[in-house]
Formats: structure tokens, C-alpha cells, sequence
């Protein structure tokens, strides 16, 4: 049984790298998809993803398959996105949501735009949906680099960051850093997203940002402790997801985000916060 | 914080609006340091738009308004409570403990002391046991303690409440009223939005009448008379789009200058 759950990592170097891609990636992601949910932004990861992929198609386009091109296209569409929307919510009248909805529609018609025109037939498949498997030491350290600052930054932000979603008003009122936080959270959103889009695509790479951080809602009843689930979860759906790849011979990415999914209906039949099994095994209630 | 006279808050006919329409029309006064003010008026009258000036949430349309030798990071400010996520999964212990940002601000860990702090203010708001309970698991009253303890934590020296009794009961009610004149006795400045005549006969000593002007300002028991609140409840609240140019600040200093 043992053997079965660690031969595929000792057997095979591409095994090993998707792991620690995918484990470096869960440690970044998830914490900054809780507060996604908790903003209740959830759609907006999807969003982003979508503004990000013209950029890496034209990063692409520019020098092929290059990690450092793509990510940095990414980067640029995704930041232009956010900055662009942001400005644009906080000088007019319009919500956050309806101007970013504006921009990354733009965004992604533009980046469709320029690969038809270019008319060659560049096979996006691998932006879309990621090559897990074929992760080379440079998309490693992108993700690993990532991983790292996002962990910084959300050390540093989290206190104005916690605050913001609980009670802006408060935050606005006792100090000033309530728009940098949100526009460095904003960044590290963008950067998770291109970081993940090597391994899983842009695409499914909102899948390790978000499905861990809703299944954690199931079992955490505070942040940090919510934080620290999402990211065993994801950590859990990367393993599992892997073998399962590995033995049923079924692509990778896919195989990840199905685990972290399968996860998510298991914590809501079961999970301790809400469960809907317990709702239908009513106990008795307390005394007070 | 002992000499009484002192202002804390002046305005020079100060005009406050959105949208270039005026919710407060032309006030001029000065609010003195260890006054216990309500301000009172009917919906529309710019109660709300006139604490949301003072803390900087809102500039002034024309005119000024002055916190005399106080920061703005003095105040400290209830709003009504809309914006808030009660939904959110964070402990009535954490919530509280965020009324000490002046102190610890976004980086300064919680020590000892400042923990203690925290467990005083809950024992002081009858929340000596609900600490750890989420702010989720809340009633409505219990939920206006955890933000009455984080105001005593902010240890401001004004308060500004905005409407902080709403679907309160009477021992809710009784309890934060204490809270409030031991902030007086402290020498703190607050000043509360307020619908509830009767209580504010008993517990506030000044008053301020609003109905987007000043109809009455001074001792409660010369403002809140029937001549007044007839005055103020005639208020119109129409939101006029053909409203003209307001000339009554230049019309005023044309007179003074002629």
C-alpha cells in the first residue's frame, strides 16, 4: 500500500516536479482564495484568469513557449486589468465587480483578437489547460518564488486585510492603509493566477485557489484556522489528485481540481460548520 | 481633558452634501471639549452627513470645520451598522481587540497587558464569556456591546454614535447609556444621533435640532420644546434637481462687505 501511494514520486523525476510545483502552489493559492471568499469575490479569480490569458497568449505569440514571456504577459494584462478596474470603481460611481466584468471582457477579446489576426495556428491548449507534467526548473522556481512572496505579503497585510472585509469602515476610519491593501491583494490574486496557469492552465488554476478555501469554510469557524485548512486541503488534492493521474492514466490538472472538488461535497455533507448531514441528524439541543 | 471651555469641534458655516445638493445647510458653532451632545431630527436631516464631516468621510460643500488641536485620529466613530460582515468568521475576542489599532496598529503583536485590556472591555460590556464566540453566533444587542467595547478600547477623545440604539432592548440600552456618561466623567466628548426624546431629556445634557439647518442649539431642555420639533418635522424632503445656486454665504458677505 505504501509503496503504491510513493513509487510514482521515487520512480519518476516528472512525478516528483509536478508534486512540488503543485505543493508550492497550494501554499500561496488557497490562502489568498479564503479571502476571495470571504470578500465574497469568488467569481472574481474566474475573472481574472480570463483577463490573464491574452496577455500569456500574446507573451506567446512574441517568444513561443517561454515561461518568462508568458508569465509576464500574464502579469501585465492582469495588473492592467485590476489597476484599470480599481481606479475606475473607486473615480466613479460604478462597483468593483461591474467595471472589472468591463475590463477583463475587453481584455480577453483583445488577446482573441491578436492570435486571429496573427493567424497562426498556435496551439493555446497548453495555456489553457497546463502541462502539470512537463514543469521545467524555471516554471519551478516562478511558483516556488511566488509561493514565497505571497506568503510575505499576506504576513504583512493580514491584520488591514482581515479588517477590511470585516468592517471597512472601521479600517478607513482608524488608518490609511485600507487602499494599498486591497490593491496589493489584488496583485497577489494576479500573481497566484500566473503562477498557477504553468501547472494547471489559467483556467483551472482558480480551482486550487478556490475550491480548498470553500471547503474550509465547512470546517473552520476563524480565519487562520480556516487558512490552515484550505491549504491541507489543497496540499491533499494535489497528492491524491497526481496518483490518481498516475494510475488511472487520466490527464493531471483536471485530476487535481476533480480531488479538491470531490473534497468540497464531502465537507458539505460532513463538514462540522454547517454540514448538511448534521442538519438532518438534528441532536438534542443545550441547556445554554 | 479637564478644562471644560475648551472647543473640540467648530464649524464656520459649514455646508455638507452629496452631489453638490446640501444635506446641512450653513452651520456655525463649536461643539466644547466634555459635552455630551444628541442630535436630533427627523429622517433627512442630515444627522448622519454631519458625523460623517466630522471624521473626513465627507468635504465640505463650502465653508469649514476645525477639530481645535485634535487629530482625526481622536475620534472615534460608530456608524450604522451597514457595511459590516457579520457573516465573517473572526471572535468576538479578535473584533474587540481591533479597538486598539491606534496602539498596535497593523504589525504590533497583542501582549500581556493589552490582552487584559481587551478582557475589560468585555467584562466591562457583559461580554466576559463570549470571547471566543464567533460574532456569527451574536444577537443584535450582543453584537452592539462587542462594538461599544471596541470603541472604550479606541480610549478616544470624541465619539461620535450614529443612531447606536436601534433594535436595542431597555437593559441593552441601560447598560451602554452607563458606558456613555462614565465617558463624560472622563472628560471625553461624544456626540450620539439620537430618535428617542425621552431618553434624551434624562441622559443628554445638550442638544442639537437639526432639519438640514440648525432649528435649536443649547440645553436639552431649551431646544427639545414643541415649537421647535413642529419647526423641524416640517422639513421637506425633497431632493430638488432644479434646486438653484445656494447665494447665501456670498449674499451674507456682501452685506458684511457693503
Amino acid at each position: 500500500m505504501i509503496h503504491a501511494i510513493i513509487d510514482p514520486f521515487v520512480d519518476f523525476a516528472f512525478m516528483r516536479r509536478a508534486l512540488v510545483g503543485c505543493f508550492a502552489l497550494s501554499l500561496g493559492a488557497p490562502p489568498v482564495g479564503v479571502f476571495l471568499v470571504l470578500r465574497r469575490l469568488s467569481l472574481m479569480g474566474d475573472a481574472m484568469s480570463h483577463a490573464i490569458l491574452p496577455g500569456a497568449a500574446i507573451g506567446f505569440l512574441v517568444a513561443g513557449l517561454s515561461v518568462p514571456a508568458m508569465s509576464f504577459g500574464g502579469f501585465i494584462a492582469g495588473i492592467a486589468v485590476v489597476l484599470l478596474a480599481g481606479a475606475v470603481t473607486r473615480s466613479t460611481m460604478l462597483r468593483e465587480d461591474a467595471s472589472l466584468a468591463a475590463f477583463y471582457l475587453v481584455s480577453l477579446a483583445l488577446g482573441v483578437m491578436i492570435v486571429s489576426v496573427k493567424g497562426s495556428s498556435i496551439d493555446l491548449l497548453h495555456v489553457l489547460f497546463g502541462t502539470v507534467l512537463a514543469l521545467d526548473d524555471a516554471a519551478l522556481i516562478l511558483i516556488a518564488a511566488i509561493a514565497t512572496l505571497t506568503m510575505l505579503i499576506l504576513a504583512i497585510i493580514y491584520r488591514p486585510l482581515v479588517l477590511e472585509c470585516f468592517d471597512p469602515n472601521f479600517l478607513s476610519s482608524v488608518s490609511r492603509l485600507s487602499t494599498p491593501t486591497h490593491f496589493l491583494f489584488l496583485v497577489l490574486v494576479v500573481l497566484n493566477l500566473v503562477g498557477g496557469f504553468q501547472a494547471l492552465g489559467t483556467l483551472m488554476v482558480v480551482g486550487i485557489m478556490l475550491l480548498p478555501a470553500i471547503t474550509a469554510r465547512f470546517w473552520a469557524q476563524d480565519i487562520s484556522n480556516m487558512i490552515v485548512v484550505a491549504v491541507a486541503a489543497a496540499f491533499a488534492s494535489s497528492f491524491i489528485g497526481l496518483l490518481v493521474s498516475y494510475y488511472a492514466n487520466l490527464p493531471s490538472g483536471p485530476a487535481i481540481i476533480l480531488t479538491a472538488g470531490a473534497g468540497y461535497l464531502v465537507s458539505m455533507l460532513i463538514g462540522v460548520q454547517g454540514g448538511l448531514l448534521w442538519q438532518f441528524m438534528p441532536r438534542r439541543h443545550l441547556e445554554a | 481633558m479637564s478644562e471644560p471651555k475648551l472647543p473640540a469641534i467648530s464649524f464656520n458655516d459649514l455646508t455638507l452634501g452629496y452631489d453638490r445638493h446640501p444635506a446641512v445647510h450653513h452651520i456655525s458653532g463649536e461643539i466644547v471639549r466634555g459635552d455630551l451632545l444628541a442630535l436630533v431630527g427627523p429622517n433627512g436631516a442630515g444627522k448622519s452627513t454631519l458625523l460623517k464631516g466630522i471624521v473626513g468621510q465627507l468635504k465640505p460643500l463650502s465653508g469649514s470645520l476645525s477639530l481645535d488641536g485634535l487629530k482625526s485620529s481622536d475620534i472615534a466613530y460608530l456608524p450604522q451598522q451597514i457595511d459590516i460582515d457579520r457573516s465573517f468568521p473572526i471572535t468576538v475576542f479578535d473584533a474587540v481587540a481591533m479597538g486598539l489599532w491606534h496602539d498596535i496598529g497593523a504589525w504590533h503583536g497583542l501582549n500581556r497587558e493589552r490582552s487584559l485590556a481587551v478582557q475589560e472591555a468585555l467584562y466591562t460590556l457583559g461580554l466576559r464569556d463570549l470571547g471566543d464566540r464567533s460574532v456569527g453566533a451574536l444577537s443584535g444587542g450582543q453584537f452592539q456591546r462587542v462594538l461599544f467595547a471596541r470603541l472604550l478600547l479606541q480610549d478616544a477623545a470624541i465619539i461620535l454614535l450614529d443612531e447606536p440604539f436601534r433594535a436595542i432592548d431597555t437593559k441593552t440600552v441601560e447598560d451602554l447609556l452607563r458606558l456613555i456618561r462614565r465617558w463624560r466623567t472622563e472628560g471625553r466628548t461624544v456626540i450620539a444621533a439620537l430618535h428617542d426624546l425621552d431618553q434624551i431629556r434624562a441622559h443628554f445634557p445638550k442638544t442639537l435640532l437639526l432639519a438640514r439647518e440648525v432649528i435649536a442649539w443649547g440645553s436639552t431642555k431649551q431646544v427639545l420644546t414643541a415649537k421647535h420639533l413642529a419647526e423641524a418635522r416640517q422639513l421637506t424632503e425633497a431632493w430638488d434637481e432644479q434646486a438653484q445656486i445656494c447665494e447665501r454665504g456670498d449674499a451674507a458677505s456682501e452685506r458684511i462687505s457693503a
